[in-house]
């Protein structure tokens, strides 16, 4: 790869109804380091409709630079839109690194544009470095759920990745204001060949906000259980202010609980003060997801179950006995 | 009206669910090898079997498989025949041993233009082994047609799709024209399960299998991962210390204690 030709470190920063999201802080912490190392700029892509408070806000957290991709046809995520106007503009800009989160918009954007500018993309990546032979990007992903590490070379003008939750700090505020940079994208409607009919928010929860999570899996063995947990809520309201339930897959696959609370490899990284696992095994998908929690205490049935391996407080036992007996004497400590 | 032609591609992975003992890196090859468990389609392409059958029971619809490997086991691939899809398409080489995305997204979209006439292409949203979420995506860019990713619920009315694509915090529902690509999620539900007479039946069923030269493939083009190193993950193991109590009521109720205090601590 010629150090000539492309140059500077791009990060996607994604904002969902105006607000910007608080992964994008922590791929700032990573761009900011491999910009460091490259010597290069820092810079931001931002697309919607009015960024403006979003890229004034985030210019503080020392980019470089920030493009702000505006237009009113940007005011929803949509795919094929999305990836026209970033393969423009990286045939114009032609950045050296690009990185998104692992999320929503990054797992669907960044392969399809990898494909069209005929780069190789990892994603999910824990660890990216600079190689400092050639500036190329080392990176590392967990595989096979997270059973084994591999890290990766690849080839590309530009060097791509996808960079898993909480794998990185969250930037803090710099001196230097970063410059904001505006463009107007030209995009040809008729690209759109889906059509959105409407959005419906079901259960909208900020699973990574949590400090406390009371996580329910297949052995809750069916909605009432998740309703028993439900009743744990309030107890630990009294000592933290965000307490969520969340969930394992199968739970979510049975119809017990929305979706939007599953924990693990293809559902949310959290890392809560407290990580209450009830009736889940610990296989490594759902690890993958709370393993970095500070507390994590475990009820399940089964004593050789591989989540007491990793929890700090176990209880063996039928959670339809342990659970009564804990909200008694709960209220009696 | 012709049939809608369904096209699923469904991807041999060994089991997702092996514990850390079962896992053997070997960081000289740059291989891992899962000891002792049978492998199985992936879980995800399994969904994308469900959502193809669904749409065969509405609609009458042609459902083909179509597995690209190395080393594909018949038996295992053969009960997406006994869960009622209509042909099988093994695409089984030697070279094919873990090709990166595009390469498989590369054969894969050779072996559908010999396939023919398609409507729908689905893939799984990621398969368990190399976790990347790549291979549908790409696919549909090769093969230029419109793509919905993360797909949890498909109906067709006429010649268009309704598609229910999970985001977060809910769902968007999103319509198209046929052809059209699909990644699908496990909210379309799990496959179904075969009876014991369309298992037997479905060992006897005729199926394809090509190699790289029946596509015309030059198998210098491909690539497998270009891997620097394969090493196992830090040990996320914790000591626990098991809540004491004869009966589970009383170990519910020493868990309360050790709870609240292990809460004043942290606050
Ligand atoms: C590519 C891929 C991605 C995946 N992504 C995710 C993901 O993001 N998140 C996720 O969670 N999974 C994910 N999975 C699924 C994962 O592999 C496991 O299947 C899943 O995590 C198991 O969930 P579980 O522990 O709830 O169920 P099980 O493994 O069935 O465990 C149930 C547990 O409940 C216990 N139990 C039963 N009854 C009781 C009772 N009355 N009281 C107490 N305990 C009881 C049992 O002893 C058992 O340990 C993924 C899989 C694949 C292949």
């Amino acid at each position: 790869m010629s150090k000539k030709s492309n140059k500077d470190v791009w990060i996607y920063g994604e904002v969902t109804d105006g607000e910007l999201d608080v992964k994008t802080l922590e791929l700032l912490t990573m761009g900011k380091k491999l910009a460091i190392d490259l010597d290069e700029e820092l810079a931001i892509v931002l697309m919607g409709d009015n960024l403006d408070p979003v890229a004034q806000d985030l210019a503080g957290f020392g980019p470089d630079k920030i493009y702000k991709v505006e237009s009113p046809l940007l005011n929803r995520f949509n795919g094929e839109i999305w990836v026209d106007v970033l393969e423009k503009l990286f045939k114009e800009l032609k950045p050296r690194v690009f990185l998104a989160s692992q999320s929503f918009v990054g797992i669907e954007v960044a392969p399809r544009l990898a494909f069209r500018l005929d780069c190789e993309i990892i994603t999910d990546c824990i660890d990216l470095k600079i190689d400092p032979d050639d500036g190329s990007l080392i990176k590392t992903k967990a595989i096979y759920g997270g059973n084994v590490v591999a890290t990766f070379k690849q080839k590309g003008a530009t060097q791509m990745a996808t960079v898993r939750e909480k794998a990185n700090k969250l930037a803090e505020r710099g001196a230097e204001l970063g410059k904001i940079i505006d463009i107007k994208p030209d995009i040809d409607e008729s690209i759109v060949k889906i059509q959105s009919l409407e959005v419906v928010r079901e259960d909208v929860v900020a699973l990574n906000k949590a400090d406390v999570i009371i996580s329910g899996g297949r052995g809750i063995g069916g909605i009432e259980g998740f309703e028993e947990l439900a009743t744990l809520v309030p107890l630990f309201k009294e000592s933290f202010a965000n307490v969520i339930i969340g969930a394992s897959r199968p739970a979510i696959d049975s119809g017990w609980i929305s979706s939007n609370r599953q924990i693990g490899l293809t559902g949310e990284m959290v890392a809560p003060d407290f990580y209450i696992a009830v009736g889940i095994s610990g296989a490594i998908q759902h690890i993958a997801g709370m393993s970095k929690s500070k507390t994590v205490v475990a009820i399940n049935k089964d004593e050789d179950s591989n989540i007491f391996n990793l929890a700090d407080y176990g209880v063996v036992g039928d959670y339809r006995e342990i659970l009564p007996a804990f909200k008694k004497k709960w209220g009696g400590v | 009206m012709n049939p809608i032609k369904i096209i699923v591609c469904a991807k041999q992975v060994p089991d997702p669910e092996a514990p850390a003992n079962l896992v053997e890196i070997d960081s000289d090859t740059k291989m891992v090898k899962i000891k002792g468990l049978p492998p199985g389609i992936n879980s995800y392409d399994q969904n994308a079997i469900e959502a193809a059958l669904k749409i065969k029971e509405k609609t009458g619809a042609k459902v083909t498989v179509v597995s690209v490997g190395s080393k594909l086991s018949q038996s295992i691939l053969r009960k997406a025949l006994a869960v009622g899809v209509d042909d099988l398409v093994l695409v089984d080489d030697s070279d094919f041993k873990d090709l990166d995305s595009r390469s498989t997204a590369d054969v894969l979209s050779k072996a559908i233009e010999k396939i023919g006439e398609y409507d729908l292409v689905f893939t799984g949203r990621q398969a368990s082994d190399w976790d990347s979420g790549q291979t549908g995506l790409i696919l549909g860019e090769m093969l230029g047609i419109p793509i919905v990713n993360l797909v949890g619920g498909v109906t067709i009315e006429d010649r268009s799709v309704s598609v229910k694509r999970m985001i977060p915090g809910g769902y968007e529902r999103v319509k198209g024209d046929m052809p059209v690509l699909l990644t699908i999620s496990n909210e379309v539900g799990e496959m179904r399960v075969p009876s014991l007479r369309t298992v037997l039946e479905s060992r006897k069923r005729p199926i394809e299998v090509w190699q790289s030269d029946d596509l015309k493939i030059d198998t210098q083009e491909l690539n497998p991962f270009e891997i620097l190193a394969l090493t196992s993950p830090p040990n996320m193991e914790r000591e626990c210390s098991f809540i004491e109590g004869d009966s589970p009521e009383e170990r519910g109720e020493n868990l309360a204690m050790t709870l609240k205090k292990a809460f004043l601590k942290n606050n």
